[in-house]
């Protein structure tokens, strides 16, 4: 009966009224909720949420939408239902004193004797008369099963439930019925339980509660829904403390995300400069490495840095607790303490949550939105790769992403390399390289029998990077890289590293001691010329006055002579022009 | 039991349709047969009264409820397997194979 559909966007006006269910994701995936006026069949093994599922859609049918709703329990009486779904905060107790929720117990006696064929007219005569009181729009039969199994035959199960979809019909109600089946693909569609069911509705839900790897993984797929487009793939969903949440595998309404230039610190000074200016904020970063090769040390002071931002920042530990993170990092100068104490910084320990990687998104959202958070650290993100398969551990650190992103989040996300199966940098195990801006690698370098940390940048989008491996220095004083040597094409780190400086510098003072050496031989060297330039101009000065003295000696001896001439001549009396000749 | 005691039945149908129909015609023969003249039989119509079903909490028709003598015992159904009703009414012996 289901026909091919055209896009959704022509179908648009012809779709059917639904009635939204409050269900969050559900209503995305089917465009609105349950088809309005006609019956949902909700299938799903024990424990796979289907009572929860109903009563959210009455709950929220009649707080929200002032559609009153009933509530027809076969299985479990109606005071073990209300005191189960307590939790949920639906606050039923005060809607069915308000008459918006009418919760009618209808369990078979347990010594109830059968003797022949029977049918649902007294609780379908019971129901009308109650809906006519009520003004109910929305009714939900849980664990209808349990009275149709006790129809003597399949006939009999046939037309009762074609007796109740009729009624059901008449009464134009929106209604839900949940049926306990196996929905694993045991039966072909035509032999399951109640396979007549499936046929005379419009909209089937399948929920499934399975363990993969032994941790509880809840799915739920839309498997029909006349008239109507709809998600048709199976979608993980969780049972949190509002109810029931479905995990939407991608986002159908994507906010646009915001991207921004702004760069902000990785906490690490050289860090940032080989990153040309830190992250974008909004990226998401992830670190990948060894075991003990630092990458809770990163994430420590990209978190203190941007607290002391005054950025709100959540970190989140899987492996470790809270405050063991907080003593370790307080050993390198990170110093988280103070910001808890302040507020800005929220430290969450993973393994207080248990269950699925759904769980682990969902309660990590929660979180950030509780606090505020402008910055998230999940580390490692790896861990949840334990909690069910790789493909669901994927795709929720895809989705991880995707929301952070959408958020305006920066994200940093480590993930543990695992030393043994040599993934290295090749393999990232989460497979997330190719979504997140920024993955810094940390790795061990063995070299003259020590291992150093050594980091590099695999790729920063958008932002220009140093392609150098540095070296990763952790000290009670902080976090820092040393510039690396390469010697022989190889990168010197360590005892390796100090040597090659201890040589440089030995070299240098070698070249600063010739240096003075030679500087005071020449200053020697000048003084002596000096003294002897002094000394020399010393004899220059007696030379020039033993000069003087002489010359001035011989002039006056010249002038006596003339004198003594001239007096001669004078007392010879001798003609004066004559004078001067001897 | 005393073979006087007066058996008070109420029985649920749902109008006149064709199993209320024939749990009170089997009920009828029933009671001719092993309990003639000390039987009351009380026929409520749960389209007629739905409150009253609601209060006794009859959801499946037709229902037989044996009020007298005690204790309270239900059937549903039509009671065509004789030898089960009287089993549950506590007038014959077991029912044989």
């Amino acid at each position: 009966m289901e026909s091919i559909q055209p896009p959704r966007s022509k179908m648009r006006p012809k779709t059917p009224p639904k009635a939204l269910t409050g269900i969050a994701g559900f209503d995305e995936i089917t465009g609105g909720g349950l088809p309005r006026g006609r019956t949902t069949l909700l299938l799903g093994g024990p424990g796979s949420g289907k009572t929860v599922f109903a009563l959210q859609f009455l709950a929220h049918g009649a707080a929200q939408h002032s559609e009153p709703g009933i509530f027809v329990a076969f299985e479990e009486s109606a005071k073990s239902i209300l005191v189960n779904a307590q939790s949920f905060g639906w606050n039923l107790a005060g809607l069915q004193r308000q008459k918006q929720l009418y919760v009618l117990n209808a369990q078979p006696s347990f010594d109830l004797v059968q003797s022949g064929d029977f049918d649902l007219g007294g609780m379908l005569a019971v129901l009308a008369a109650k809906v006519k009181e009520t003004g109910a729009r929305r009714i939900v039969f849980d664990a209808l099963d349990v009275l149709l199994l006790l129809l003597p035959d399949l006939q009999a199960e046939r037309r009762e439930a074609y007796r109740l979809h009729a009624w059901l019909l008449e009464h134009d109600l929106t209604a839900i019925v949940t049926l306990k089946a196996r929905t694993d693909g045991t039966y072909p569609v035509s032999r399951e339980p109640f396979a007549f069911m499936q046929f005379m509705v419009d909209c089937t839900v399948i929920l499934n509660h399975s363990a993969s790897m032994s941790v509880s993984q809840r799915t739920l797929r839309v498997q029909k829904y006349r008239g109507s487009s709809f998600d048709e793939n199976e979608s993980p969903f969780l049972i949190g403390a509002s109810g029931v949440e479905v995990v939407l595998a991608h986002n159908l309404v994507r906010a646009n995300a915001k991207v921004s230039s702004e760069r902000i610190s990785s906490g690490i000074n050289r860090l940032d400069t080989m990153l040309g200016g830190g992250f974008y904020r909004g990226a998401s970063v992830l670190i990948t490495g060894f075991s003990g090769t630092a990458k809770t040390t990163l994430c420590g002071a990209f978190a203190e840095s941007a607290c002391s931002r005054g950025e709100r920042t959540l970190f989140v530990c899987f492996d470790t607790n809270s405050t063991e993170v907080i003593r370790n990092l307080s050993s390198v100068g990170i110093q988280l303490d103070r910001y808890i104490a302040k507020g800005s910084l929220h430290m969450v320990s993973a393994r207080t949550i248990s269950g699925s990687a759904e769980t682990y998104l969902v309660r990590i959202k929660a979180l950030a939105k509780k606090y505020e958070a402008t910055c998230i650290v999940v580390d490692p993100a790896s861990a949840w790769s334990k909690s069910g398969t790789d493909l669901s551990s994927q795709s929720v650190a895809d989705r991880l992403i995707d929301w952070s992103k959408g958020e305006g989040m920066t994200l940093m996300c480590t993930s543990m390399v695992d030393e043994m199966s040599g993934q290295g940098e090749n393999g990232s195990p989460l497979q997330t390289s190719a979504l997140v801006d920024t993955w810094i690698h940390l790795s061990y370098l063995m070299q003259a029998g020590e291992r150093n940390r050594g980091l590099s940048i695999v790729k920063s989008r958008g932002t220009a990077h140093s392609n150098q491996v540095r070296e990763l220095i952790l000290s009670d004083q902080g976090v820092t890289l040393a510039d690396p040597y390469t010697a022989g094409g190889e990168v010197l780190m360590g005892t390796l590293r100090w040597e090659k400086e201890r040589d440089e510098r030995a070299k240098r003072e070698a070249n600063d001691d010739f240096t003075t050496r030679k500087g005071v031989q020449l200053d020697a060297e000048e003084a002596d010329l000096e003294v002897r330039l002094q000394s020399l101009k010393t004899m220059l000065t007696a030379k020039q006055v033993e000069k003087a003295l002489l010359m001035r000696a011989t002039k006056s001896e010249k002038g006596d002579l003339s004198r003594e001439d001239t007096q001669l001549k004078e007392l010879r009396g001798s003609d004066v022009t004559q004078g001067g000749l001897r | 039991m005393s073979r006087s005691a007066l058996f008070k039945f109420q029985l649920y149908v749902a109008g006149d349709g064709l199993n209320s129909a024939r749990a009170l015609a089997n009920l009828e023969k029933i009671c001719q047969t092993h309990l003639p003249d000390r039987h009351e039989i009380e026929v409520v119509d749960v389209y007629q009264q739905p409150e009253r079903a609601l209060a006794d909490g009859i959801f499946m028709t037709p229902m037989l409820v044996k009020l007298a003598p005690s204790p309270e015992k239900r059937i549903v159904g039509t009671l065509n397997d004789i030898p089960i009703v009287l089993q549950a009414l506590g007038l014959g012996s077991a029912p044989e194979a």
